[in-house]
């Protein structure tokens, strides 16, 4: 492998790796909350013992999700120096208030997690739902630096850099509404579902668990709600990208013809007319294929159109199972309980998460070769440093064991709630 | 005052507060380590505690110094992240085991093996990381990252491993060792404790005096323009002075006890030694070829940074005092978790 491959390999590894914990950094205290709320409301003890359990998950993940943020501000510079110097300034005022927003998420979380004995309820509360505002408000700052790269606004571009730089322009790229949305419903999404899949797991083999039953009942109507409503956000952001990047929805479905009327394609099977209704809400409308593109242009046709599948079918998936499960609990006023549908959202458990990394590799390999694009090329912003290929395995073998790790402490944390077990951490501290 | 003044300022800034909160989580990484006596148990559970609450807070001055720098101040970024690739990588590495490896520390509790191990980790780490900021200062101090045009010509490893990058990196190491020590002793629940931690403190205070002159004696060789700034620039003369005299004035503390004061000097004295290094290398970014006017971003980008600083202080400043008075040390410790 080239050294840009690399320095390309080494940043999706870390970001790859970052936004499973980001995602749980942004869901998990929404969720804590919920039951701390829930606990405070019906003194049960099984929701006072879910929100600590998602404390101690939320604390977790987030220190994970924060060193390895910090990993990926150094490795923007660290990888792709000649993008930060010359672009550092039309993107530094999100990352600034990225850097705001997460310090409240620390200072809240450090409050929530340690001062449940020191400070009133209210303050309790109220720094869980700081927590899970500052998660939110990081998620979006954060996704308008991909929306710039994306679609570059704000600055003029000359051999030696940007000039007329405006950073609230920049900051705001066409599009913006589309991908935010995008991202912090993946994020909601992808740790409900992960959630609802652990505690399905739990309930298949000890149907009664009251307390893995309640915390289903934390999970599912995020889940539900986010699974309806993400296709529609989806379809907003699709239609963005058929208007502003042609390229990259030509490589999304594989298009490589321009024609009206364009079909969906999906190996043997067509849909008359579907691409150009998708894209454009017109049967007739004109999609451009890869073909009237430069070579030198296109993203990896193939891992774009894989991904964009795998994100679209495993979406699909989770909304018909949303579907069917409100359908379930509108008729029975509960929710279900059946073996069948427990084993559904068992399997649909690491859906959202597999939907969220795709849709990432969408945007990113689709993106390919600009780093910023139209304007800088990925090529052009590597950094002259040799032998690439040793913090890229390095980080790769450091993060393999952290994410082992993690889930080794995640599947301790759900251990001790199994019935069963020894009940001290369930109904004392 | 220029606003690339002002964001020079607001980058020292937050590497001073880094110095005092980062790097004081770093000083307890290697009392960690170095935990011994009697009370070693005692020792290193008080560290945890004091650390628990805040430490995902104080390694977030790094982040805002480092967007800092980047928004403001890219060209410098970019320079230092190809001149420094190495130690910066190999920093990244100390901050990522250090935080993971405290954060399993607490939430697995496992058994004494397990948790001995992740401690292990935590605080050897906590050993590496401020090895290597220093030096990575110590390059930037000592001239020796060449640029020509926008390409760094002094190669990857020449510039951060000189003599003059090590003695700094061995400063910063033995003043991080010497705040967290100085900071424990408040923290300290029993009078016995708060011995350990005492003579700790003194002895880091002797390691820091010494490091420092070690600096100061190789800058005029490692360091050559730095040593003129501190000969002939009156500000970081006078902020040298002020090092020394609060230096004096946390040792005398220490040794008669008073211990919230010495902590006072103590962050004060490393506060001005950060300042001073600032001040020393003014108006260099990255000595001897990079500026702070020359790496400047834009003037509305710079403006725009501005206001984003200052919403960031009104949010970030009341939510840190909050947390700092829920944590400010009790009489009853052990009472989170």
């Amino acid at each position: 492998m080239t050294d840009l491959l690399y320095a390309r390999a080494q940043m999706g590894m870390s970001l790859a790796f970052h936004i499973v914990f980001a995602a749980a950094g942004v869901a998990l205290p929404v969720l804590m909350v919920l039951s701390d709320w829930k606990a405070r409301r019906t003194g049960d003890a099984d929701y006072r013992l879910l929100s600590q359990k998602l404390a101690k998950g939320t604390a977790i993940l987030f220190a994970v999700g924060a060193v390895s943020g910090t990993v990926l501000s150094f490795e923007l510079g660290l990888l792709w120096p000649e993008f930060m110097g010359q672009y550092g300034e039309v993107i530094g005022l999100p990352f600034s208030l990225e850097g705001v927003a997460f310090f409240t998420e620390a200072i809240f979380l450090g409050i929530y997690l340690y001062g449940r004995e020191r400070v009133s309820p209210n303050l309790h509360l109220f720094s869980g739902v700081m927590v899970a505002v500052s998660g939110a408000a990081s998620a979006f700052f954060v996704t308008l630096v991909n929306v710039f790269m994306n679609h570059p606004s704000g600055f003029t571009p000359t051999p030696s850099g940007p000039v007329d730089v405006q950073p609230l322009v920049a900051m705001f790229s066409p599009g913006w509404q589309y991908q935010t949305a995008h991202v912090l419903l993946s994020c909601y999404q992808a740790s409900a579902f992960a959630m609802a899949g652990i505690h399905a797991f739990v309930l298949l083999r000890h149907p009664g668990a009251a307390f893995h039953r309640k915390a289903l009942s934390v999970a599912l109507p995020l889940a539900c709600v986010t699974a309806l409503l993400q296709p529609l956000v989806g379809d907003l952001s699709a239609k963005h990208v058929a208007r502003e990047q042609p390229v990259k929805l030509a490589a999304m479905e594989s298009h490589f013809e321009t024609e009206r009327g364009a079909p969906i394609r999906m190996g043997p099977v067509e849909i008359p007319n579907g691409l150009s209704i998708l894209a454009f809400a017109d049967p007739d409308a004109e999609v451009r294929g890869l073909n009237e593109f430069p070579r030198d242009e296109w993203p990896p046709v193939a891992k774009v159109h894989v991904a964009f599948q795998v994100m679209v079918g495993t979406g699909s998936a989770m909304a018909l199972l949303a579907l069917v499960t409100l359908g379930y609990r509108w008729r029975k006023k509960a929710w279900p309980q059946g073996r069948k549908l427990t084993w559904a959202w068992l399997v649909a458990g690491p859906l959202g998460v597999v939907a969220l990394e795709a849709g990432w590799l969408v945007t990113e390999w689709g993106r390919q070769p600009w780093i910023i694009r139209g304007v800088m090329r990925t090529a052009e912003a590597v950094t002259p440093v040799p032998h690439l290929a040793a913090p890229f395995w390095t980080f790769t073998a450091v993060y393999l064991f952290l994410g082992v790790t993690v889930v080794f402490l995640l599947v301790r944390q759900v251990a001790g709630t199994l019935p069963g077990r020894h009940g001290g951490d369930a109904h004392g501290h | 005052m220029a606003t690339e003044a002002l964001l020079g300022f607001a980058v020292a800034g937050t590497f001073v507060l880094y110095a005092l909160f980062g790097g004081a989580d770093f000083g307890g990484g290697v009392w960690d380590l170095l935990a011994s006596g009697p009370r070693k148990k005692e020792q290193r559970a008080l560290i945890a505690h004091a650390l628990g609450p805040v430490w995902e807070v104080n390694h977030i001055w790094l982040i805002v110094g480092v967007v800092l720098l980047f928004a403001g101040f890219p060209r410098a970024f970019a320079v230092l992240s190809v001149a420094l690739h190495v130690p910066l990588t190999l920093l990244l590495l100390g901050i990522v085991f250090r935080g993971a490896a405290f954060t399993f520390r607490t939430y697995d509790t496992r058994g004494d093996a397990v948790q001995r191990q992740w401690g292990l980790v935590f605080s050897v780490a906590s050993v590496i990381a401020p090895l290597l900021l220093g030096m990575c200062v110590g390059a930037v101090v000592g001239g020796t990252i060449r640029v020509e045009g926008r390409a760094v010509v002094s190669g990857f490893f020449a510039s951060w491993l000189t003599p003059f990058s090590w003695v700094v990196g061995v400063l910063a190491l033995c003043l991080f060792a010497f705040l967290a020590a100085v900071y424990l002793t408040h923290e300290a629940p029993t009078p016995e404790l708060r011995d350990d931690f005492r003579r700790r403190a003194l002895g880091a205070g002797v390691a820091v005096f010494v490091a420092a002159v070690a600096v100061l004696l190789m800058a005029r060789q490692g360091a050559p323009r730095v040593w003129q700034g501190l000969l002939h620039s009156p500000y970081a003369l006078a902020l040298h002075a002020g090092t020394a005299v609060s230096a004096a004035v946390a040792f005398a503390l220490l040794w008669t006890r008073r211990f919230a004061w010495a902590r006072l000097a103590a962050a004060t004295q490393a506060g001005l030694i950060v300042l001073g290094w600032a001040a020393s290398q003014h108006p260099y970014l990255v000595v001897p070829d990079v500026t702070l006017s020359s790496a400047a971003a834009g003037p509305t980008a710079q403006r725009m940074l501005l206001v984003a600083l200052v919403v960031g202080a009104l949010t970030v400043l009341p939510s840190l005092v909050l947390l700092f008075r829920v944590f400010r040390p009790g009489p009853a410790p052990g009472g989170g978790r």
